[in-house]
């Protein structure tokens, strides 16, 4: 009985202290300002085009919602989907599907079940798409990131990709803001204004974005540096995660980041770091420290080839989506952590994107883009994909490096000064 | 043999009795239902087991899906056999499957009947996946086609029967043990293959694709994509058939299997006969690779065998080392599996629940095994069939 009596006891006490430690909870919140408006919000899908009813469009996606990057492939096809009336046996989407043999079976499939569009999603799917496109010229196969369409000599097949450049260089004006901030505030010094990077790969995807984001930064910050740490792998949370680690070890005084998991804006909420997110906002996880993020909005694209089918037009070989066309977005930006004037200047930098004045990778600027103290006036890029990365193509033309403008997928692979790699193996 | 055990357990129950009756005061105990192991089921009644296990199965399946994902389990059972029948393409891409499911099988079986527990089927093969890519890669363009095929095929062999010697050699003369070592060279080989990727494709893909190993691309059969291997493995069923049940050799295996001291004591050099049988096993891995890089997917990853060399174990085990059961245990996961895949697309659920349904059905078929093998004896002289006057009585 005494035991009873004694656990009884217990449980209440044990109700009394959580309850008390939700009521605290729920009352520490009430001054959090949130997210502002996006600046570069994603535009509603509007399409005039009817949809004949033996119309059918499939999907392949490398991994499924958990990934942050299929994910914002996967919210565009939802968005796609509403607006243009599909029904559920128009769209078909095969999610886990690898970089492997088994794509070229899914292509295949999704080509013998009647759809007239098979896109695929990841850089590692191209060889397996070229090959079904191959073995079904009435279909049209479009394929994100990838870089072969315009040398593969297939008419029905097609890359595609956004100048998310731009949007990363909107992120990096907001980083070089906070890092501003932090040095009026005393915080750091100017010399001590490092960003930190975790990135997958060293490929020019990767070097392209990270490069747009410290050219960012540096157009308000002129002292900023920036640490890059590889992880080797697009999606590995532990690992992401002691890269971000690792960059604050190393001084780093705010971080971003290219590769898909939660690991490097989990890292930074733990040890109060502000953090600029990529492919969606991670605002709901990281309240404290998420400043923005940038992501590619695919439902233009989607729009564009499937209006393009209906009417009988042709599809680019290469098509790379732009502020203007709605696919460069940008999150909300979080007042509680971005400085005074984040939202102003962004907006007037696309202003400037919009009216043609600013370019990302403007070579004529002082202080801005060199490559061991010189200035870069001429470039050979590897367009034009080979075994030995021959470079094929002059990428630099009118003052500035006309990236993704002969090939969707990026192609500056240039690691300017001020920005420095802390491992290359990958 | 099955009546003996019986008669035993009838005295050890009485024995038990006996006890109980020296203490009045407690409840009297006496077992609801005890275990005794089958003699050999006839063959009406074993299936008749099995089927009812796969009814269970889709019913319970059922069930749960209605609860889970609130669709008709109708639905969902037509689109998991549209998914692995639903066109002639899919047949003949779950036909392709078995037969790289059923291969490896055949290719582990020889050693598990000789107790030699190969956990590294997945490296074997992927090692004749990585010769195979290695010789399209490099030796493909400088010699005519047929020849780089031939070339392809002795390599690939070659590297399987190292991958699988290697650790046979060790248990053979040290008995080392091989479920450790012939795992531990899967890792080997997924490393290899890693490094190969980055020599291959400097482009940063996870893959080296149909783009990159343009040469070596072996034949279709009758123009029909598939039907090489297809055809490559029913041959190789039959003959592992033959060798194991009508050879010398396959009855060595056997007896080394039973007991190696036995094996010995009749003149049987074990360690031959370790080391030929896992040759014999990496062989047919490495062909299996063959097939997988140079007929089916022309490409290669570090994934390409995707876990098929431990999902042998399962399909070998199942069929109780019988080649010929095997062809329907490896259809039967094949299908769960592509049929499965293919119902969440259709259904636009996520893959995982294609799994869990995968799950519930192999749960029961395996779990039959168990009914196969025991009978259960209900004790009909337990309380709970007493009548109720006599159940006072024996309170």
């Amino acid at each position: 009985m005494f035991k009873k009596i004694l656990s009884l006891v217990l449980v209440a006490a044990m109700i009394a202290t959580l309850c008390a430690v939700f009521a605290s909870c729920d009352t520490g919140s009430d001054e959090l300002k949130g997210l502002s408006e996006s600046p570069l919000p994603t535009p509603a899908v509007s399409s005039s085009v009817e949809i004949p009813d033996d119309f059918k469009i499939g999907f392949i996606c490398l991994h499924d919602e958990n990934s942050t990057y299929d994910n914002n492939f996967l919210k565009a096809v939802t968005a796609v989907k509403t607006a243009l009336g599909l029904t559920d046996a128009q769209v078909i989407v095969k999610t886990n599907i690898d970089e492997s043999n088994a794509c070229y079976v899914a292509a295949k499939d999704l080509a013998s079940q009647g759809c007239k569009i098979v896109f695929a999603n990841s850089f590692g799917h191209e060889p397996f798409m070229l090959q079904a496109a191959a073995e079904f010229p009435e279909v049209e196969f479009c394929h994100a990131t990838g870089t072969m369409a315009h040398t593969a000599g297939l008419d029905n097949f097609h890359n595609a990709f956004a100048s998310i450049y731009q949007g990363r260089y909107l992120a990096g004006i907001a980083a070089g803001l906070k890092l501003n901030e932090m040095i009026e505030a005393g915080k750091i010094t100017a010399d001590q204004a490092v960003m930190g990077y975790v990135g997958a790969f060293t490929y020019a995807e990767v070097m392209s974005g990270f490069t747009s984001f410290y050219l960012g930064a540096k157009s308000v910050c002129p002292s900023v540096t920036m640490k890059v740490q590889y992880t080797g792998s697009w999606y590995d949370e532990a690992l992401e995660q002691e890269a971000a680690n690792a960059l604050l070890a190393a001084g780093c005084v705010l971080i971003s980041q290219h590769a898909d998991s939660m690991g490097a804006p989990s890292a930074c909420e733990v040890k109060g770091v502000p953090n600029v997110s990529y492919n969606g906002s991670t605002y709901d996880a990281c309240p404290e420290t998420f400043i923005v993020s940038s992501a590619i909005n695919w439902a233009p694209y989607y729009t564009y080839i499937i209006e393009s089918v209906i009417n009988g037009t042709e599809i680019a070989a290469d098509w790379c989506g732009g502020i203007k066309e709605g696919s460069v977005v940008l999150s909300g930006i979080n007042l509680d952590v971005a400085a005074e004037g984040t939202v102003k200047a962004i907006e007037d930098a696309i202003a400037g994107f919009k009216a043609g004045t600013l370019q990302v990778f403007d070579v004529t600027k002082d202080n801005y883009i060199t490559v061991n103290g010189e200035k870069l006036t001429s470039y050979m890029a590897d367009v034009d994909t080979d075994d030995a990365f021959t470079p094929d193509t002059e990428a630099i033309k009118d003052g500035y490096f006309n990236e993704s403008g002969d090939r969707s997928a990026p192609y500056f692979d240039i690691l300017i000064d001020g920005i420095e790699n802390l491992n290359t193996k990958y | 043999m099955s009546e003996n055990i019986d008669r035993v357990n009838e005295t050890e129950a009485a024995a038990q009795d006996v006890k109980h009756d020296g203490h009045k005061d407690k409840k009297k105990r006496e077992p609801l239902f005890h275990i005794t192991k089958r003699g050999q089921l006839p063959l009406i009644q074993a299936i008749g087991i099995r089927a009812a296990a796969i009814v269970l199965a889709l019913i319970v399946g059922g069930i749960v899906s209605v609860f889970v994902t609130g669709k008709n389990p109708f639905d969902i059972y037509a689109s998991i056999f549209d998914g692995a029948f639903g066109n002639g393409d899919r047949a003949w891409v779950t036909l392709q499957e078995i037969a790289v499911l059923l291969g490896i099988s055949l290719a582990v079986t020889p050693a598990f009947r000789m107790r030699f527990w190969n956990t590294g089927a997945e490296g074997q093969v992927l090692i004749g996946c990585l010769a195979t890519a290695a010789c399209m890669f490099w030796v493909g363009g400088s010699v005519p086609e047929w020849l780089l095929i031939v070339i392809m095929l002795g390599a690939s062999i070659i590297a399987g029967i190292l991958w699988g010697v290697l650790p046979a050699f060790f248990k053979a003369f040290w008995g080392t043990n091989e479920t450790l070592f012939t795992l531990m060279m899967n890792y080997v080989a997924i490393q290899l293959v890693e490094s190969f990727l980055k020599i291959a494709d400097k482009s940063g893909s996870n893959t080296v694709g149909p783009t990159i190993l343009v040469h070596g691309w072996v034949p279709n059969l009758f123009g029909v994509q598939y039907l090489l291997n297809i055809v490559i493995v029913a041959a190789l069923c039959v003959l592992m058939y033959i060798y194991l049940k009508k050879t010398k050799q396959g009855y060595e295996i056997s007896v080394v299997g039973e007991s190696e001291n036995t094996a010995r004591y009749v003149g049987i050099n074990v360690k031959k006969v370790i080391i030929r049988t896992m040759a014999i096993s990496g062989a047919i891995c490495g062909l299996i690779g063959f097939l997988l890089v140079g007929a089916t997917s022309h490409s290669i990853d570090a994934d390409l065998v995707s876990g098929r060399g431990f999902t042998a174990i399962m399909v070998s085990w199942l069929a109780k080392f019988n080649p010929v059961i095997m062809v329907f245990t490896s259809f039967l996961l094949v299908f769960l599996d592509l049929g499965a895949g293919e119902m969440s697309s259709a259904l636009g659920l996520n893959k995982s629940y294609g799994e869990i349904l995968t799950g519930i059905i192999l749960f029961f078929i395996i779990g039959c095994e168990f009914f196969v093998q025991y009978k259960i004896n209900v004790n009909k002289n337990h309380k709970l069939f007493a009548k109720k006057g006599e159940k006072e009585v024996l309170e």
